[in-house]
């Protein structure tokens, strides 16, 4: 088989797999009726959401966030606060998730604007003292109602299917992110993170609007991750300060990011996808929780120091090796000293879409 | 011939150490500049006044009559001057071709390519457009980054030590690629140690001792300049027995 | 008022010696080996959790039984460092030093829950009631001997960092750790021996910190990492003159605030922290380009 028509049938054999993965997602609740596991996968796919949210700015750019919570929490307390005071209830409650994800970009502005100016290590300190600024705020205003924190109004809707609902809007949360973290590895927003990534000052020097590029990637970040905080929010029924505001919750989507691989577009979806029902399951458990803590922690360490790419690029790289046995993976290597090329005058070659 | 990059009177100190000293510098349009002189003396940090790495204390830089002293690295960028680093300063992560694509101004994703595809060829590394940069040997490396900084279609190019590190035939290859450059109408300024590089490329060789100008003049003058050998020998070399092949310095 | 101006200063002094010895330690971690150790706020609490026990259980008092504990944290810093943070390298060492810092960190918070459970626990001793009465100030015993005993460790740092051989191979490594290795410095056993340092002194903050608090339990961690975070970025990373600087006037700060506020002394903490980086993003005595992003 040529290579041409073997990458034809690796393309085709990709879009055929993710054809199946949507189809099995969207028929999971009709196969699997039972609320147990329906439950396991609303909180899967709100995680998934979140790890890629997390990664389209981290995971593109290298600045490690952690206080992703910060937009989490603050989706949360915007539904709740606005189903209170301006009296929404029953299904009317979720046309208030864009107001969830325009709060959490709102917040992303300002607290982008402050945190990316400063170098890597300081950066992650900051966003760990906002996050526990916003902690404070919500115990201590009376607005979020204090530690007692706030509840969503009443679903009446049967129990057998209740989760249902919040199944299909977190998949469809889930399946927007991950699209628009696929459009933009592809497109010159991508290239210009993943340089800043690499070497921003060097990427600077080339022309690249590195502040900008930031912060668009930290606020579409923010965005999305408010937005599932109040679908969290609504599912959960309630939030308090201590759990829309969880410092478990900016490890937990760094960990499944991490697992996966970070900066890949299925890594996140993977981390949460084997992390999430791992810790449900054992909050669940062990209802005398602590050895969640231990248990995460000890993954932490384990992933970190043997998988440290993740899975995903560690796996493509197993995949890759079995597949070129024998044979090398890079073109013909010449030095390029000996390469000669043909005399091409770069000047004089035609209107360069370049400069100007 | 007019003058295209000129820097005036700049002075630049690190706490004590005193960079730059009243650098004064000229380089005429179309011409292949050299700029020599002792470790130490001074020549990177020009090039990260010039481009807007490093501030200048005092003095003025400017590109044909344009003022650019103290201008951010990208508006240097995109006022035409390229600039490439002693220790090679690409994107590992990236393949060859994203690379390339960093710098486009383009809109078109098409003409991006074309172009990047283009220069890659020019420079004799096109067959590894796919492959993550990281990946590539010191050799390559370097010609990647002229390749990129080319991108921008600047008027000069400023290239930090382009022959250190590899091996003699593809010294040669890039001094022919920057002669090439040159004819089509390209100014260079080039620091380097390695005198044969220098002497056979240059048209203006400018020597920088402790930050200042010591000597400026065609490579041949320049060479045995008395001034010259000072900075590269120190001040008590002998009278007699003097070889000026000594000038190549450390 | 004033009086109670002129005490929370005082206070704020006092309290901010024993946090700067915290920090101090976190900082020399940093700048050694350029990670931010993040369990540095469960080791403290872990420091008081072994004081706890052997007072409770032994019947040792709380400065004698630092003779145990800070060996023993010593050890453990070390042993964390050569199995889990030793193996860690690449471009991507930044964030997995910090991943794997937190993840021993939530290890521990488990662990300690494990044992020791969720109630508040204090450190009791006869001098941790009761104070001196001076000039009109109160001045309790127990931040007199701590604030005394952390300008004593402070100042032994300082013998060990400025007047050792060791100590320079330490500033050596700090500044570059490649050449450090080449005029025949043994990096590894520097950061391993700098690490539990680190850890080290966090026995005595621990020890502390129990007895000040006013009940500590395993999630206290939290709140003590994010102060001590923010007291070495405002002094600047690495910075120890820095640590100590900024430890002081923070908790002096936070003292003040608390006369007013006493929720809102916490969340002045971190506005602080924001303001001054807004200002100044390399702290107050920070190296401007610390290192390549």
């Amino acid at each position: 088989m040529t290579s041409q028509a073997r990458a034809r049938l690796a393309t085709g054999a990709r879009w055929s797999a993710l054809a199946v993965l949507i189809a099995a997602a969207l028929l999971f609740p009709v196969v699997f009726t039972n609320p147990v596991l329906t439950n396991y996968g609303v909180f899967a796919l709100i995680f998934v959401t979140a790890a890629s949210a997390w990664n389209v700015f981290s995971g593109f750019s290298g600045y490690i966030s952690l206080g992703q919570a910060v937009f989490f929490g603050s989706g949360a307390y915007a539904v709740g606060i606005a189903a209170r005071d301006w009296h929404v209830t029953g299904t009317g409650v979720f046309a208030l998730l864009p107001l969830a994800a325009a709060v959490g970009a709102a917040i992303a502005v300002p607290f982008g604007l402050v945190a990316l100016r400063v170098r890597r290590h300081t950066f992650i300190v900051i966003t760990i003292a906002v996050f526990f600024i916003f902690q404070l705020m919500a115990f201590n205003f009376s607005f979020t109602g204090g530690s007692s924190g706030l509840p969503a109004p009443f679903l009446p809707w049967p129990a057998a299917t209740y989760n249902n609902p919040f199944y299909y809007i977190a998949l469809a949360c889930a399946i927007g992110i991950i699209t628009l973290s696929w459009l933009i590895r592809r497109a010159r927003f991508g290239l210009h993170l993943r340089a800043i990534r690499d070497d921003e000052d060097r990427a600077r020097g080339l022309g690249v609007r590195a502040m900008r590029v930031k912060l668009a990637a930290f606020t579409l970040s923010g965005a999305v991750t408010g937005l599932i905080g109040g679908v969290w929010f609504l599912y959960l029924t309630q939030v308090e300060p201590q759990t829309g505001f969880d410092p478990l919750f900016d490890l937990s989507i760094v960990l499944m990011a991490f697992l996966g691989g970070v900066g890949t577009i299925a890594g996140p979806v993977l981390g949460a996808l084997i992390i999430e029902p791992g810790q449900l399951y054992l909050t669940i458990r062990f209802t005398n929780g602590y050895y969640g803590e231990i248990l995460l922690g000890a993954i932490f360490l384990v992933v970190v120091l043997f998988v440290p790419r993740g899975i995903i690029p560690t796996g493509g790289e197993w995949i890759r090796r079995l597949a070129t046995r024998g044979r090398s993976a890079l073109p013909t290597a010449l030095p390029a000293a000996e390469v000669t090329p043909e005399v091409r005058d770069p000047a004089s070659s035609g209107p360069r879409g370049g400069a100007g | 011939m007019s003058v295209l990059l000129r820097t005036e009177g700049v002075h630049k100190s690190y706490g004590g150490v005193q960079a730059l000293d009243a650098c004064t510098v000229q380089i005429e349009e179309g011409t292949v500049a050299g700029l020599i002189g002792p470790n130490g003396s001074g020549k990177t940090t020009l090039f990260n006044v010039i481009t807007g790495y490093a501030k200048a204390d005092s003095g003025e830089v400017y590109l044909s009559d344009r003022k650019i002293t103290n201008a951010a690295p990208d508006k240097v960028f995109a006022a035409g001057i390229g600039r490439t680093f002693q220790l090679t300063r690409i994107f590992p992560s990236l393949t060859v071709m994203e690379n390339m694509l960093v710098p486009a101004r383009s809109t078109r994703v098409a003409a991006r390519k074309a172009v990047a595809m283009e220069l890659l060829e020019f420079v004799g590394i096109a067959g590894y457009h796919a492959t993550p940069a990281g990946t590539l040997s010191y050799g390559q490396r370097k010609l990647l980054e002229l390749a990129y900084v080319l991108v921008g279609d600047p008027a000069i190019i400023l290239l930090d030590e382009p022959a250190g590190g590899v091996n003699l035939s593809l010294v040669n290859n890039i001094a022919d690629r920057i002669r090439q450059l040159n004819a089509a109408g390209k100014t260079f300024l080039i620091v380097e140690h390695n005198m044969e590089f220098v002497m056979g490329l240059c048209d203006q060789v400018t020597v920088l001792d402790s930050g200042a100008v010591v000597a400026t003049g065609p490579p041949d003058i320049v060479r045995t300049d008395r001034r010259v050998l000072d900075a590269y020998l120190g001040e008590d070399i002998g009278e007699a027995g003097d070889d000026p092949d000594d000038a190549e310095g450390t | 008022m004033a009086t109670q101006i002129y005490q929370a200063i005082v206070d704020g002094i006092l309290v901010g010696g024993v946090y700067a010895l915290m920090a101090v330690g976190l900082t020399l971690i940093f700048g050694v080996l350029d990670i931010i150790n993040i369990a540095q706020g469960i080791l403290v609490v872990l420091g008081a959790y072994l004081s706890y026990s052997l007072s409770q259980r032994l019947g040792i008092d709380l400065f004698v039984g630092l003779l145990i504990t800070v060996p023993a944290m010593f050890v453990l810093g070390v042993a964390i460092q050569w199995a889990f943070i030793r193996p860690l390298r690449g471009r991507e060492r930044t964030s997995m030093t910090l991943l794997v810092t937190y993840a021993m960190a939530l290890i521990i918070e488990g662990v300690l829950y494990r044992i020791y459970g969720p109630d508040d626990k204090q450190l009791t001793a006869s001098y941790v009631t009761s104070s001196v009465h001076v000039l009109g100030f109160y001045l309790p015993y127990i931040y007199l001997l701590g604030f005394g005993l952390a300008v004593v460790l402070v100042v032994a740092l300082y013998l060990l960092l400025y007047r050792t051989r060791f100590g320079r191979s330490v500033r050596a490594t700090m500044q570059d750790h490649t050449a450090a290795r080449l005029i025949g410095i043994d990096t590894s056993r520097v950061a391993a021996l700098t690490f539990g340092v680190g850890v080290g002194v966090t026995a005595v903050g621990g020890m502390m910190f129990g007895a000040t608090s006013g009940g500590f339990n395993p999630n206290s961690g939290y709140d003590l990492i994010s102060r001590l975070l923010a007291i070495i970025i405002l002094g600047g990373l690495g910075s120890i003159g820095g640590a100590l600087v900024a430890s002081v006037f923070m908790l002096t700060v936070v003292s003040l605030v608390d006369i007013w506020s006493p929720t809102w002394a916490n969340a002045v903490f971190y506005a602080a922290l924001v303001l001054v980086l807004l200002i100044r993003p390399s702290g107050f005595l920070g190296r401007q380009a610390v290192r390549a992003q």
